[in-house]
């Protein structure tokens, strides 16, 4: 067989692969995010659909997790079976695709997300170098911010084509805030890709390695705490679900959907926050590497070819792993703060993203490329870590920025307070 | 105010590892305190009869009337109730039932007492009157002795 029918098979099976991954953790996510939110509410939280129907499991019913393992397959069960209602006024054509579109754009992104590093596989007396990515774009920071403005248009075409005043309300707030946060989260990328010298997310990762002091959040931290809102934003998740607003809108931009559309926007929201937890990982981070690197032995010992077929299996297996329990980190934070904080009242969301985020992402882009001006920092062919002087310097700038930022906002809060009373 | 914001999110890290307060319902029932105005008890004495001596006085008191009673007399041979009368027919209608209290008040031979039980929903309208036969407390699990009257003692 040719080698390129084969690099195309390998494509293929590892699209299959990781995109079943992915969607078969949306559910475990769902599930994730009621128990937790049950938990910092003082309940109890879904323990009842589980594996007590395995003779034997009985006992785990009403068990803490376990005992409601399933109770998000179950939902989404049942959200095929239920029957759709569709309002005879709602536009058809796009009524139909504006599900989609939201729903696409988030499993678009995953595509270039690097899961673990590259392992070697050989076929018929070949090597093969698979990178766990589907694919290493050149230019993937400007796929993934073109392809999340995407998503927006699908929420904003759902609120148009319902025909409902509520859905309609929730679309515009909707495409306001996105317009709003869009550009804060664009400009708090820049800073990194000043760094890396690339819009590659390999390099990127590549010049976290070795250990986490070379985690960009030390070099950014500005920059990843404006992605990390503006990631709320994007993906409607409280403090900023403004567009669904169950308390004044019924479901915002989706009143009007039911059964698999519904679904379809639902699994799009825990999409997106997957994704973002992806790229949130690998930008800042440090992706698939672990905290303390292990000594090039212990690499060289773990990646033999095994059967003459595989290698690299083991920092692949140890890649994956951390990568899965920073996501997982971040979708609990996720969660964390959707019990935490109260929605943002509209004038407030308009504040924060207009009058705080924007400029802060402005000055810190400043900042950044100052300090890499001062520092001198080579722009080296190969993506290794840069010396510890740029990571201080930016450490340096970033707590400035930060203390800067609370001194203002909270002489703000004063202001704002003092007025109205 | 980023200093708020991280208290914030501390008092909700706190709470996750509280205990929660509510119960995994049909596993584990809410313990109820001793005053619950639960479904209503008719008691009996430590002889086994009904304390019920037909008065009267509960439905007179019951503000939307939802008891019910017959009295009819003891027979002096085989009685039923420790009273010159009992009640043949007793029943509370449980959707009218407003939980007062006021029956058991009212009470004079501590005879209708409200008990623990809360769960009595039910598929049809004419269940939800409750009978003399689902109210009455086992025959051994009565207390106290009954006064005699003087009525009742033999010329
Ligand atoms: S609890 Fe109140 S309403 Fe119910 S039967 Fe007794 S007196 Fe009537
Ligand atoms: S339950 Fe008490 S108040 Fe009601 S009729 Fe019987 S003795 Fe009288």
């Amino acid at each position: 067989m040719s080698r390129l029918l084969i690099e195309n098979i390998i494509f293929a099976v590892k699209i299959v692969v990781i995109f079943g991954a992915v969607l078969t953790a949306v559910p475990f996510m769902v599930l994730l995010e009621r128990v937790l939110i049950a938990r910092i509410q003082q309940r109890v939280g879904p323990n009842r659909v589980g594996l007590d129907f395995i003779p034997g499991l009985g006992f785990l019913k009403g068990k803490f997790i376990i005992g409601g393992i399933l109770q998000a397959f179950i939902d989404g069960a049942k959200l095929f079976l239920k029957e759709e209602v569709r309002v005879r006024a709602v536009d058809p054509v796009l009524w139909r695709i504006a599900p989609l579109i939201t729903l696409v754009p988030a499993i678009m992104i995953l595509a270039i997300v690097p899961f673990g590093p590259p392992i070697g596989l050989n076929i018929f007396g070949d090597w093969y170098k698979i990178p766990l990515a589907i694919t290493d774009l050149e230019v993937g920071i400007l796929f993934y911010l073109a392809v999340t403005g995407v998503a927006v248009y699908g929420i904003v075409l759902a609120g148009y084509s319902s025909n409902s005043k509520y859905s309609l309300i929730g679309g515009i707030r909707s495409s306001a805030q996105m317009i709003s946060y869009e550009i804060a989260l664009s400009l708090s990328l820049v800073g990194v890709l000043l760094i890396a010298g690339s819009f590659s997310l390999s390099r990127l990762i590549g010049i976290q390695s070795e250990g986490v002091w070379n985690w960009n959040i030390w070099k950014q931290p500005i920059g990843a705490a404006l992605f990390l809102i503006a990631g709320f934003a994007e993906s409607n998740r409280l403090p900023f679900d403004l567009p669904e607003g169950e308390s004044e809108l019924g479901a915002g931009f989706h009143t009007e959907y039911s059964s698999m559309k519904f679904a379809m926007f639902f699994m799009a929201e825990y999409m997106n926050m997957f994704s973002y937890s992806a790229i949130l990982t690998t930008l800042f981070l440090g992706g698939f590497y672990g905290p303390i690197p292990l000594p090039a032995s212990v690499y060289a010992m773990i990646d033999q070819p095994i059967f003459g077929i595989v290698s690299g299996v083991g920092s692949a297996v140890i890649g994956v792993f951390w990568f899965s329990v920073k996501v997982f980190l971040l979708v609990c934070l996720f969660v964390w703060i959707r019990g935490t904080l109260p929605r943002f009242r509209y004038d407030q969301l308009m504040d924060l993203g207009w009058k705080v985020m924007l400029p802060a992402a402005l000055v810190n882009m400043v900042v950044t490329a100052a300090v890499i001006a001062l520092v001198a920092k080579p722009i080296s062919a190969a993506p290794t870590p840069d010396g510890p002087a740029l990571t201080i310097a930016l450490l340096v700038a970033g707590v400035v920025q930060v203390v800067a930022i609370d001194r203002i906002l909270t002489a703000r809060k004063r202001r704002i307070l003092g007025h109205a009373h | 105010m980023l200093i708020d914001f991280i208290k914030g999110l501390a008092v909700t890290f706190k709470h996750i590892w509280k205990k929660p307060v509510t119960f995994n319902y049909p596993e584990v029932k809410r313990p109820q305190p001793a005053f619950y105005r639960g479904r209503h008890r008719l008691q009996r004495y430590s002889n086994g009869l009904e304390r019920c001596v037909a008065c009267a006085l509960c439905a007179a008191v019951c503000p939307p009337e939802a008891i019910y009673l017959e009295a009819e007399e003891n027979d002096p041979k085989r009685p039923v109730g420790a009273g010159e009368r009992y009640a043949r027919l007793y029943q509370i209608h449980q959707i009218r039932c407003i939980w007062c209290g006021f029956c058991e008040e009212a009470c004079p031979e501590d005879a209708i007492v409200m008990g623990p039980i809360f769960e009595m929903a039910n598929y049809k309208r004419s269940d939800f009157v409750c009978n003399k036969e689902q109210m009455l407390d086992a025959p051994d699990k009565g207390f106290g002795e009954p006064i005699v009257l003087k009525v009742n003692q033999p010329l």
